[in-house]
């Protein structure tokens, strides 16, 4: 066990705030350090400009929406724990998220939802590593 | 000198208030989707906070047309009123969109206030039940009335406040079925709601932040 960071979460919405209040609740989770991303074109610079280990995706946005990235995003990780948040829970946009392996998260995002998406991350990329 | 001219709420307070409106948005589709059976686009693209007069003017220069209104009042901390606002031609197929268009005209038009009405509250409501709850406030909401008319009309419901009064103007897309319906949602705010308000947001950004916005023009 070490504190110092080994996974890096890629936070990608259109409102600061939102991005803000990730990184407040990112903040818990030392292992964890923060990449920020406004659209889905700098979303995906900066997937290929760093290593991004997971990233939450707002559905949301102007351009191409949350749903869009992550088939992108999809593409280009096949393994990579990614999670769509909205406060729009409607049928169609939480089963594509799950088509896509992605976990749907309430917004506003709570502690507890983001530790668990962490933690199964985590346990994912342990895997994978190992 | 209009107050409503001065930036009255910083970037980041600004931000904050889209995304509430945001959250609340993605609630009120939710709702409707249930209602409606189908998938409702629901977005908030842009927010703009102006005068009463500039509220006229945004929606003179983009429609030319009569314009219909659901019309909601809310009271508690933020004082003020809510209109859902689309042009008239759009109603019929707003309504259509939202019963499925499987009802012959004659119904649409008798079910034409009723459902337009209660569209209205289901956005109207997620709007504003979403803001007061993330902001720890709660709103009483009047039910839904339906207006008529040009701009200036929808905005003359009473004399404006001697304080003068503000409008939180946000601009949506709708779309359900085939239908889409652009529309607005203006907030009629007077200045003491305003100032309520930007303090909520403040509570707001360091409550989900940390950050405690520093006041660099404040009076001590």
């Amino acid at each position: 066990m070490t504190n110092e960071t080994t996974f890096k979460l890629l936070v990608v919405d259109d409102s600061k705030l939102a991005r803000m209040a990730v990184g407040k609740l990112l903040s818990a989770n030392p292992g964890w350090a923060r990449a920020e991303a406004a659209n889905a074109d700098e979303a995906v610079a900066a997937a290929q400009r760093e290593p991004v280990h997971a990233a939450v995706l707002d559905f949301n946005m102007p351009g191409r929406d949350g749903l869009q990235l992550a088939a992108e995003l999809r593409g280009m990780y096949p393994s990579m724990p990614l999670a769509i948040v909205s406060a729009n829970h409607q049928v169609e946009i939480v089963n594509r998220a799950l088509e896509l392996g992605a976990l749907f998260l309430s917004k506003p995002m709570t502690a507890e939802a983001l530790r668990q998406f962490l933690d199964t991350a985590e346990a994912r990329l342990g895997t994978a590593q190992a | 000198m209009s107050p409503s001219e001065s930036p009255i709420l910083t970037d980041l307070e600004l931000d904050a208030l889209t995304e509430l409106v945001n959250i609340g948005a993605g609630r009120a589709a939710t709702s409707l989707r249930e209602m409606v059976g189908a998938q409702v686009i629901l977005t908030v693209p842009r927010i703009a906070l102006v005068s009463r007069a500039g509220a006229i003017e945004i929606l003179g220069e983009r429609e030319n047309e009569r314009l219909v209104a659901v019309h909601q009042v809310f009271q508690g901390e933020i004082t003020g009123r809510a209109l859902l606002i689309f042009p008239d031609t759009k109603s019929l197929e707003l309504v259509r969109a939202v019963t499925g268009g499987e009802l012959p005209l004659e119904d649409i038009v008798e079910l034409e206030q009723e459902a337009l009405a209660e569209t209205g509250n289901v956005i109207l409501n997620g709007c504003m039940a979403t803001i007061a709850n993330l902001l720890h406030r709660s709103l009483k909401i009047s039910l839904p009335e339906i207006m008529r008319g040009e701009g200036f009309e929808l905005f003359d419901l009473q004399p404006p406040p001697e304080g003068g009064d503000v409008v939180l103007f946000l601009f949506i897309d709708f779309a359900v079925r085939e239908s889409d319906i652009r529309g607005y949602v203006a907030m009629l705010m007077d200045m003491p709601s305003l100032i309520a308000l930007k303090a909520l947001l403040v509570e707001f950004i360091e409550r989900t932040t940390g950050v405690v916005e520093r006041e660099t023009d404040a009076h001590p």
